[in-house]
């Protein structure tokens, strides 16, 4: 990974605003699969019979889709405040691996700016940049431009369909039907498939997606974390295998050059 | 319905639902100069991407729109846009075409499958 980003050069470092808007631009697929959810969360959310400002105030200060949808259901049913609280918690408990992952990426960065781009730190906008930072075109120097780029385009849609969503929800038919959802699973897909090219990889995506499958009745998306976990598993375990393997073939490989006169 | 409850029942509810989420997000950037990684655990973390995003569309793919049961045939369009959208991903490496083909794909089914 480090050798990647170390073969960026100055010509192709981003500057600042440019790598806003690339933040901005590679989040645009995630941001048409959002709206769907914020609008859906608005209109549910009055439907309910909850006031406006309270959907509005969770989609500004939480920030967190799917909790934001099980926290509806949860007062539907007449949870407690700290049976919502915890389980909140639960639900986002993924985003820690988002942060140990980008920690070295915004290591060097003042409080003020770690405080934003912790807030943001949701799954489109993680997915927007994160993989932009192994193929290069994103540096310590200025990735975080594009981080808060994604961020804040998201952050401003979301809230947007949130209050579309509220006001006028009634007033769109069928909306969780039409399949704007998808663009995120395209999106999704379109980072997944480009990491897929070595057997580390393929067991992290085949153990993981089973298990999604297997445990996806698991309260809370306890499935979903639950599946990641195992995935991360596995990619350590193949990857141990693989570097045996690798090392067994190095050794023969310079056993044989030695063999050949060859210096190593 | 939800049943009634009073403005500070639900400021009380947001401002713990704000704690956690945001502890959870923030905890490790609050000491990020001080935090450093064991190398088994960078080792991990370089499939976090791979393992997360799997496990969140893989339930969206095989059992859409929360069916109960696994839906794997030709009319579901979620399955049938994936799978383009995988073979293009895994050709082209181009996140961009693989986006494209995925959604033309989908919304393609959709309409023909008329779901």
């Amino acid at each position: 990974m480090n050798q990647v980003s170390n073969k960026t050069d100055k010509n192709t470092e981003l500057a600042p605003k440019q790598a806003f808007w690339f933040g901005v631009m590679v989040c645009i697929p995630m941001i048409i699969g959002g709206i769907p959810f914020g609008l859906i969360f608005g209109t549910l959310a009055t439907s309910y019979g909850l006031e406006p400002w309270v959907p509005m105030l969770m989609s500004l200060l939480v920030f967190a889709g799917s909790s934001q949808f099980v926290v509806l259901g949860l007062l539907m049913a007449g949870a407690t405040l700290p049976v919502i609280i915890f389980t909140t918690f639960i639900v986002n408990l993924r985003h820690l691996l988002y942060a140990a992952d980008l920690v070295k990426y915004i290591r060097h960065l003042s409080l003020p700016w770690r405080l934003v781009l912790g807030f943001g730190l949701i799954d489109e906008v993680y997915a927007a940049t994160r993989p932009h930072y192994d193929s290069g075109k994103l540096s310590l120097s200025t990735g975080h431009y594009a981080y808060f780029g994604s961020f804040l385009s998201y952050y401003i849609v979301w809230n947007v369909s949130t209050a579309l969503g509220i006001a006028a929800g009634e007033f769109i038919p069928e909306l969780s039907n039409w399949g704007l959802e998808f663009a995120m699973v395209a999106t999704f897909i379109g980072i997944i498939a480009p990491y897929l090219n070595n057997f580390a990889y393929w067991s992290v995506f085949v153990v993981s997606g089973v298990s999604a499958i297997v445990l996806v009745n698991l309260p809370n998306n306890l499935g979903m974390l639950s599946a990641a976990l195992l995935g991360l598993l596995a990619g350590i375990i193949s990857s141990k295998l693989s570097n045996i393997t690798n090392s067994e073939n190095t050794i023969k490989n310079h056993i044989a050059k030695d063999s050949d006169g060859g210096a190593l | 319905m939800i049943s009634d409850h009073s403005v500070v029942y639900y400021l009380t509810m947001i401002f713990g639902m704000v704690v956690v989420t945001f502890g959870i997000r923030f905890v490790l950037y609050a000491r990020a100069d001080k935090i450093q990684m064991p190398e088994w655990v960078e080792q991990m973390l370089k499939f976090v991407p791979v393992a997360v995003l799997t496990a969140i569309i893989m339930p969206m793919i095989l059992l859409p729109n929360q069916a109960d049961s696994i839906v794997m045939n030709w009319q579901n369009p979620w399955l049938i846009g994936s799978l383009a959208a995988f073979s293009v991903g895994l050709l082209s490496r181009s996140s961009l075409l693989t986006i494209a083909v995925g959604l033309v794909i989908f919304f393609l089914s959709k309409w023909f499958f008329g779901s």
